[in-house]
């Protein structure tokens, strides 16, 4: 029931947004023009392409990210349950993040984590 | 133990906290489905209506709240107009947005720019539902609240940057791009925090985590690694809602509005909505984690002082914890200068991260041989 209950507010959250909109759809002017429509960018003319290729650097900090976002993921049912498994899990985390550690020290000595 | 713990002691609650029938709406709706089934679908309608009516109301009073504070920090008077005091301001303003035009850029992702609104906003309502708001208030206690929590938070990323790429302007996706890159990285710091106080919980559903604090809350019974786990998630957390001093991906000054630069009408207070609502969840979730949620407040061995606390009903306390870590977010804004993109970097890998894991290290030893403040108080 707790689950279903989610699942409702899923839908419904949904339609909370979708409901605002279509009411707004109808209250709302339109009125697009080719200067309205533009793009954004202090009043000049927009030089060049938008969707270009974008700096390396993010994606770096992005793949770090997910080693440690997974990392965490894995802890999660560790951290339920410290008392039970007791210091043997306790070093057997520790190794696994001793190795992920290892992996942050190099990101960090090969100068990933200067940004740009 | 109880030498360490000595001078602490004065935190501790020597009485059993009282006992108040913890139940939430779905379980409430469950037990009445079998025998009475419209009941079970009046409470669920009961639930989502409050819900509702939580995100509106949450939403302008915060706005409302940001400006009336901003003002006062800056010996202005904020809005007046509007209502006595301004408190009808957000409302007018609220009305103005759902009668502006809706302008979507000619070269935009049309449907992405769409969809952007949905995923910040549905992603940061649905946090609300599983927060323990008094010990008869919540909706759906998840047994895994925490993860939950996490998980439909990382949506709120999605929103962000689908609203920067698809608007087809570079400052949409400067600030886009920035923002993500800031918002996962603080993810990682704020998950360890929270670790360290699912470790001493030993569970992971938020009314658990309230319940084992009626001995005394985290932040101070977890000893020392309590109180480091409660300011990295609060800095962490400032990070993940975008809030000053970590507002760069739409810092004005430098990238006009950042992601929501080509957004107008409602789809652009949708994303204000969310950010606000988000403000909220962050406060929410420190004060159960580390503030004991709807606990009150009490001193070992006071009795007639624990007494005089437990008039006061468990959701004032929760709403006073949380009004109040909202005020020091708010307070942050109007107190520290807005951080570089390298400076942010740097103080989530090179320092936040590191304290992070020696954190929770020393927090696991701590659980292991039952370090901790007042056990079994």
């Amino acid at each position: 029931m707790e689950y279903f209950f989610i699942l409702v507010f899923i839908a419904l959250s949904a339609a909370f947004v979708a409901g605002g909109l279509i009411a707004s759809r109808l209250v709302a002017p339109r009125r697009p023009g080719d200067v309205k429509n533009s793009p954004y960018e202090c009043g000049e003319q927009p030089i060049g392409r938008t969707w270009i290729q974008f700096n390396v650097g993010y994606y770096l900090f992005a793949l770090l990210f997910l080693v440690f976002d997974v990392e965490a993921a894995f802890l999660y049912p560790w951290a339920v349950i410290v008392r039970e498994v007791g210091l043997v899990g306790l070093i057997e985390v520790g190794i696994f993040i001793l190795v992920l550690i290892a992996g942050l020290l190099y990101a960090w000595k090969k100068g990933a984590l200067e940004w740009l | 133990m109880a030498g360490a713990a000595a001078p602490f002691a004065l935190f501790a609650a020597a009485q059993a906290a009282p006992a108040w029938p913890v139940k939430t709406v779905a379980a409430r709706a469950a037990e009445a489905l079998p025998d009475h089934p419209w009941t079970a679908v009046l409470y669920m309608a009961l639930a989502f209506a409050g819900l509702g009516a939580l995100v509106a109301v949450l939403g302008m009073g915060l706005i409302y709240l940001e400006r009336k504070i901003a003002a006062r920090f800056q010996c202005r008077l904020g809005p007046m107009r509007v209502g006595p005091h301004g408190i009808f301001q957000t409302v007018a303003d609220t009305f103005k947005l759902l009668f502006k035009e809706d302008i979507v850029p000619a070269r935009a992702d049309k449907t992405l720019h769409l969809l952007a609104p949905f995923l910040a906003l549905s992603s940061t309502a649905l946090m609300l539902g599983v927060i323990p708001y008094s010990p008869i208030l919540q909706i759906s206690d998840v047994n895994i609240g925490v993860l939950y929590i996490a998980a439909v938070s990382g949506l709120g990323v999605m929103g962000i940057l689908l609203g920067g790429w698809s608007s087809y302007n570079k400052w949409s996706l400067i600030g886009a791009m920035r923002g993500a890159a800031q918002i996962i990285s603080y993810e990682v710091s704020a998950t360890l925090a929270l670790l360290v106080v699912v470790m001493f919980a030993g569970t992971l559903s938020l009314s658990g985590i309230v319940a084992s604090q009626a001995e005394g809350w985290w932040i101070w019974r977890a000893p020392v690694v309590g109180g480091i786990a409660f300011l990295i998630y609060l800095t962490a957390s400032t990070a993940e809602i975008n809030r000053t001093p970590f507002d760069i991906p739409e810092g004005e000054s430098e990238l006009t509005a950042g992601f929501h630069t080509e957004y107008s009408g409602l789809r652009f207070a949708f994303f204000f909505l969310a950010e606000f609502i988000n403000m909220f969840v962050a406060a929410a979730l420190t004060a159960t984690l580390f503030l004991g949620g709807w606990m009150p407040f009490h001193i070992g061995g006071a009795n007639a002082f624990n007494a005089v606390m437990d008039l006061v009903p468990p959701g004032v306390w929760f709403l006073g914890k949380t009004a109040f870590v909202v005020f020091v977010i708010m307070w942050f804004r109007w107190t520290f200068p807005r951080l570089r993109v390298d400076q942010l970097m740097r103080l989530e890998w090179k320092l936040l991260l590191p304290i992070g894991f020696a954190n929770l290290a020393l927090g696991a030893l701590a659980v292991l041989y039952d370090l901790y403040f007042f056990p079994g108080a």
